[in-house]
């Protein structure tokens, strides 16, 4: 993860780690492999809901994502949570820094 | 392993909570849907108006349609929120954003296609829905 300050916004990149099945996939043993991917996910700045999402199964293995942020400077806090189809939760946060 | 990574890791906390208090707030109903028509009228996005404001970034062929990046800039003043559709997947809701509190209306992601197709954007701004396309050629079913 990471939060840099370019000119007039800050740029957040975020790597996440998530199988990101979709319910379709089969295994080896020709078994289908159960759905299981992110559904929800929040950035907050400064603990402050900046982006709310609701993803499907159409994204990505291990997501990406990078979104813009106007009006925050070196040093704020930028966290992201996700939450998935079974319940699972994880949160990353990170100081926003010079590019 | 650098303590910085050591650290995040650590921060990156799992912990099992009820599913049902987040179920409620994904739309089950839209994510669902088979028919992208059907999918959209679950957002409740009405009439689409065509714009150019509406800018998608990503590649013309994709040789694995399980990892296709996209870039969708909106620049409609007051933005408020961006769905993104493959039209010919089992399911064609891909994602909605909803920006907030100075977040730009802007996102890159990486998304999967099961055929050549067009990914489609509708971004809210108030209650009008204004839309954009880009049709990229998919070489290999990226949807398992």
């Amino acid at each position: 993860m990471r939060a840099q300050l370019k000119g007039d916004y800050v740029e957040v990149k975020v790597l996440m780690s998530h199988p990101m099945e979709t319910g379709r996939r089969k295994d080896d043993f020709d078994h289908l492999v159960p759905a299981h991917f992110v559904q929800l996910l929040t950035a907050t700045l400064n603990g402050k809901t900046v982006l709310e999402a609701q993803w499907g199964t159409g994204i990505s293995k291990n997501p990406y994502l990078t979104f813009r942020l106007k009006g925050a400077k070196v040093g704020d806090v930028v966290a992201v949570t996700w939450h998935d189809n079974h319940g699972a939760t994880a949160t990353q946060d990170i100081a926003v820094t010079e590019a | 392993m650098q303590r910085r990574d050591f650290l995040l890791g650590l921060a990156t906390f799992i912990a099992l909570i009820p599913v049902k208090v987040f179920a409620a707030l994904w739309n089950k109903a839209a994510f669902e849907s088979v028919q992208l028509k059907d999918a959209a009228k679950h957002l409740n996005i009405n009439t689409e108006i065509p714009s150019a404001d509406i800018q998608i970034t990503a590649p013309d062929r994709a040789e694995n349609g399980a990892i296709v990046q996209v870039e969708v800039k909106s620049n409609i003043a007051n933005t408020e929120a961006i769905a993104i559709f493959v039209e010919k997947n089992p399911t064609p809701l891909i994602a909605n954003f909803m920006f907030s509190n100075g977040a730009e209306p802007f996102v890159i992601t990486r998304i999967k296609m099961a055929e050549t197709a067009d990914i489609k954007v509708v971004a809210k701004v108030g209650n009008q829905y204004f839309t954009n396309a880009k049709n990229v050629v998919v070489l290999e079913n990226g949807c398992g």
